[in-house]
């Protein structure tokens, strides 16, 4: 019985392995026996050169535009203007803050990530509603909300930047510390941790690639290319999003919006990643 | 108002390579909202072109083009300096124009 068992499990294992050999493409190279060899996938080579060839004109270059106009020209109800919004570097200073982020912020007595901070900003100068930002904080293909331009418009004004996140304050060091614990967490119906796909190299979900976010040179890989035009609707979209999509992937619950929990998350892949050049905005399928 | 285009005109030997990202919904109107409304078609349906005050391109275009469309244009016989003016109109009689100048 037990002979016949294992025979079929054998045979299970055979067709799967059969399955599994006929999706790939013919030509394929046999995967590098080795994970320390950074090699791609003849597929994510391709998706490389598409993204390559369409950066050029990223329409993402519209939304900084438009993120600009609302940062130079807009008027709070008691004529306040962004000029006042400090991210880090002084007051109404753009150039480089977005790769300085997340950082201390005394006046609120806060870490905060560059997309908290800009929504901060809107609410306390601009007279933007928070509630109403909370009500569609993402993206869709309806609607672009004007927050989102104004991050995209900080972080092109940090384009071809090294990321020099700081970790002076004792608060900066205990938000890496949570994001990196919070990584590691294990929990929700499919037991997954952020490290499940994130913690080692060579993983993937489908045909990407995944990067592991302990190593800096990965690490990067997860913080480039944010914000990011969606080619498929045609909006942009933000780091926050991309985060709170990693929790529902997971089945976890997502956080709310603009949570210390993301800022934590944040702070531990950008520390991670210090050093290594942001190239500005993104393309994204 | 529709939002500026962001026009890119650098020579290339002797032709100027044209760029241009135009901000626009391009509404197929094949499109259902939320509530299951159809969303009703807007798209440019007319692009022009002028380099150096002469027409290069006299265009119209149609739903089937991506929303936020970027155009580019190869131009024989522009010069570093020559004016690119572009000018769209959509189906609901929005229009804008946007010029740059042809870098060397």
């Amino acid at each position: 019985m037990q002979q016949r068992l294992s025979m079929l499990v054998a045979a299970a294992a055979l067709t799967a392995a059969f399955a599994v050999q006929a999706q790939q493409p013919p030509k394929k190279a046999p995967p590098p026996a080795k994970a320390a060899a950074p090699a791609k996938s003849a597929i994510s080579e391709e998706f490389e050169k598409f993204r390559e060839v369409l950066e050029e004109d990223n329409p993402a270059e519209l939304f900084e535009a438009r993120g600009e106009d609302i940062w130079k020209n807009k008027k709070g109800p008691d004529g306040a203007s962004m000029a006042q919004c400090d991210l880090g570097l002084g007051a109404g200073v753009v150039k480089g803050a977005y790769v300085r982020m997340p950082r201390w912020f005394a006046d609120v007595g806060k870490v905060m990530d560059a997309e908290r901070r800009v929504v901060h900003c809107m609410v306390k100068y601009l007279g933007y509603k928070e509630e109403d930002i909370r009500k569609q904080p993402f993206s869709n293909v309806n609607k672009t909300p004007d927050h989102v331009s104004v991050i995209t418009y900080v972080a092109g004004q940090s384009r071809n930047m090294k990321i020099a996140v700081p970790q002076k304050h004792p608060q900066e060091r205990a938000a890496y510390e949570i994001g990196k614990e919070i990584f590691a967490y294990r929990a929700g119906p499919y037991d997954f941790a952020c490290a499940t796909c994130h913690g080692n190299d060579d993983m993937r979900i489908r045909t990407q690639d995944l990067p592991n976010l302990r190593k800096p040179d990965q690490a990067i890989r997860a913080y480039q290319g944010w914000p990011g035009y969606r080619m498929t609707g045609g909006f942009m979209l933000t780091q926050q999003w991309r985060m709170n999509d990693c929790f529902r992937q997971q089945r976890f619950p997502e956080p709310t919006y603009l949570s210390d929990t993301i800022t934590a998350l944040l702070t531990y892949m950008t520390v991670t990643a210090n050093g290594q050049l942001y190239k500005g905005p993104g393309i994204k399928r | 108002m529709a939002d500026p285009m962001k026009i890119r005109a650098q020579m290339k030997g002797d032709t100027a390579d044209i760029r241009v990202l135009m901000s626009h919904a391009m509404e197929t109107g094949q499109r259902k909202d939320n509530a299951g409304n159809t969303v009703p078609a807007h798209y440019i349906q007319s692009i022009t072109i002028d380099v150096g005050g002469k027409r290069v391109i006299q265009g119209q275009t149609g739903t089937s083009v991506s929303r936020n469309p970027v155009f580019g244009f190869r131009v024989k016989g522009a010069k570093a300096g020559d004016k690119v003016v572009i000018h769209w109109e959509d189906n609901k009689g929005d229009k804008r124009t946007d010029e740059t100048t042809v870098a060397g």
